[in-house]
């Protein structure tokens, strides 16, 4: 399978005066429909790694390329541009927009990408929002959710402009053991439907060892690098 | 922009609280703006009126003073045709004494064509007593004039002129033009009678006039100049009212001086609440870049809250301030009932304080707005 996401000798350093360095020239690609997990302590960098993959994040060295576009010269609405069209993000922190209901949350990036909601797409919404189980509370305000109920609203709000990538940072750190496994049989059953690319940061041994495959990040360095054989 | 407009309008109607503040902010300082400027104008407009509404606003007289001059058809006929005149009236005056077996009052007797002057002097409106002189031979008689000498309506009073000639007239009424040194100087006849009386045969005195727009008087006097005989000059209020201009536009600048702060009070405000809704939104922002919102369009969300708190706060504004004016000239009233300063409405001052409120509520909304342009998702999303 090819390469959907490449990084190329990636450095990140913060601040001016005083420099961390949180990232050493790594360099990483992940295959297409693949699902992995990035472990790491706290502090790794592995949020910063994340970030970068995300083009929220520019990296102080190096290069990447995202479905086989080079990002480094993209400019700030090329990148959000991309960004909208084939990347989903899931954070730890749900960020749903409060003053919207449910529905209008998963449709925000396909209206941010400028197209018109017809019915196709309500429908697309629907069934995203049938598949995480929220299909009843679909004009509830996002702020009358559980915890739980809003971090399957943004995944399905990350999946509503069928993006090949889905990056999800500790997307069940705030929910309890048993959502936390509804929520990972959520995003496997996703991606082998969807074929979407996920890559998963997680402290969650479990969850990791369900994932094709995982990197392990210690100190801004690749540690660990294997591949699940199931 | 339809996706700003939505997020928008959504933000100005989930902080409620904050929106009905910042909207009863921009009302109160629209409608402080529009009250004043109505006042003012309405206070100004009523001085004018009161000061030169009655009298003449531009006269012809004679180049060298106290002269008269014959007035032909043809120069009337022509006056009455512009349509910058609103009324053209010949006068005929002269000092004369009013005299009878005991004392000598001076007097200043006018001859008026009463049809012609009734736009200008409202001499109907002003008669105390009897009616305006129907035919030759009839005089109008002071408050004042009345007083001092015991004449009244139906008396018959003897004019002496300088000349020596002496006449009866017939005392038809009783004016109050409630200026005491007219009412106790002027006697009002009809121009044929005045000019008998002085032996003037057709001439007169001065044309006196009133003007469609009042603060213009001075341009129509000046073209009025160029087409008269070199003899004759032409005089207006504004010349003979410096003072009064002076203290109008002195009171126009501090209204305006008024206006400004209080606008720009309301712009502080605006520029700061939604400085803070910036702040207070910069996770829903965050998040929204994060999903591939750009950064004009970011910006446009604040733009338009601006604009959306400006258009509604103008408009109830305006209405307020129109509705203050009019129940401040309803409820605060002179003695005689009549309204302190009457309600003025000018359509072009409530459109411009309309549009400038808009205009301003959505340039002071451009801090904010390039603040949410520039703010970095990573921030949002690192600090959580």
């Amino acid at each position: 399978m090819a390469d959907i996401i490449r990084l190329e000798k990636i450095s990140k350093t913060y601040g001016t005066k005083v420099k961390t360095q949180v990232l050493f020239d790594i360099d990483l690609a992940f295959a297409e429909q693949s699902f992995n997990a990035i472990i790491g302590q706290s502090g790794s960098g592995k949020s910063t790694l994340m970030n970068i993959i995300g083009t929220l994040d520019q990296p102080t060295r190096g290069e990447i390329w995202i479905n086989q576009i080079r990002t480094t010269d993209m400019n700030a609405d090329q990148l959000a541009s991309l960004r909208n069209e084939t990347i989903g993000f899931i954070f730890q922190f749900h960020y749903l927009l409060p003053e919207f209901t449910v529905m209008e949350n998963v449709l925000m990036p396909w209206r941010i990408r400028g197209l018109p909601v017809i019915k196709e797409v309500r429908d697309r919404a629907e069934e995203l929002l049938d598949t995480v189980g929220l299909s009843k509370v679909h004009n509830n305000l996002a702020t009358a959710l559980s915890g739980g109920q809003q971090q399957r609203t943004a995944i399905a709000r990350a999946l509503i402009n069928q993006p090949k990538i889905v990056l999800a940072d500790e997307p069940t750190g705030n929910l309890d053991s048993a959502t936390t496994d509804t929520v990972y049989q959520l995003l496997r059953q996703i991606n082998r439907k969807m074929k979407t690319t996920f890559i998963i940061i997680t402290h969650d041994k479990r969850v990791a060892e369900q994932a094709d495959r995982i990197v392990e990040i210690k100190d801004g360095r690749i540690e660990m690098d294997v591949r699940n054989p199931i | 922009m339809k996706l700003a407009f939505r997020i928008a309008s959504r933000f100005l109607l989930s902080s409620r609280g904050q929106t009905i503040l910042i909207l009863t902010g921009i009302i109160i300082g629209v409608s402080v703006q529009v009250f004043i400027g109505s006042l003012i104008d309405g206070l100004q407009k009523s001085l004018v009126d009161s000061t030169v509404g009655s009298s003449s606003q531009v006269t012809i007289e004679s180049v060298e003073r106290n002269q008269t001059f014959p007035l032909s058809d043809d120069l009337l006929a022509d006056l009455d045709r512009r349509s910058d005149l609103t009324a053209v009236s010949p006068v005929f005056s002269a000092s004369a004494f009013m005299v009878d077996d005991e004392a000598t009052w001076p007097v200043l007797m006018r001859g008026f064509d009463f049809a012609r002057a009734e736009p200008i002097y409202k001499t109907e409106a002003q008669l105390a007593a009897g009616r305006l002189p129907a035919g030759t031979g009839e005089v109008l008689l002071g408050t004042g004039l009345a007083e001092l000498t015991g004449y009244t309506v139906g008396d018959t009073l003897m004019v002496l002129t300088p000349s020596g000639d002496t006449r009866d007239l017939l005392i038809s009424g009783i004016f109050d033009l409630k200026v005491a040194s007219l009412n106790e100087t002027w006697l009002l006849s009809d121009l044929a009678t005045t000019q008998a009386l002085f032996a003037a045969g057709d001439e007169v005195s001065a044309v006196e006039m009133q003007v469609e727009a009042v603060f213009a008087a001075d341009e129509t006097a000046s073209l009025l100049a160029d087409s008269l005989p070199a003899d004759l000059k032409v005089t207006d209020w504004k010349v003979e009212n410096e003072q009064l201009l002076s203290a109008l536009s002195g009171q126009s600048a501090s209204s305006y001086m008024i206006q400004v702060f209080v606008l720009l009070a309301v712009l502080l405000g605006i520029s700061s609440v939604l400085a803070i809704s910036v702040v207070q939104k910069s996770r829903q922002i965050g998040i929204l870049k994060a999903m591939g919102i750009r950064n004009r369009t970011s910006r446009q969300i604040f733009l338009i809250q601006g604009f959306l708190l400006g258009l509604i706060g103008a408009l109830a504004g305006v209405g307020l301030g129109l509705g203050l004016s009019a129940v401040f000239s309803t409820f605060v009233r002179n003695a005689d009932g009549m309204p302190l300063v009457p309600f003025y409405f000018d359509p072009v001052f409530v459109s411009l304080s309309f549009l400038i409120a808009v205009a301003a509520a959505t340039v002071s909304s451009m801090i904010p707005a390039g603040k949410s342009a520039k703010l970095n998702p990573i921030e949002v999303i690192r600090n959580g």
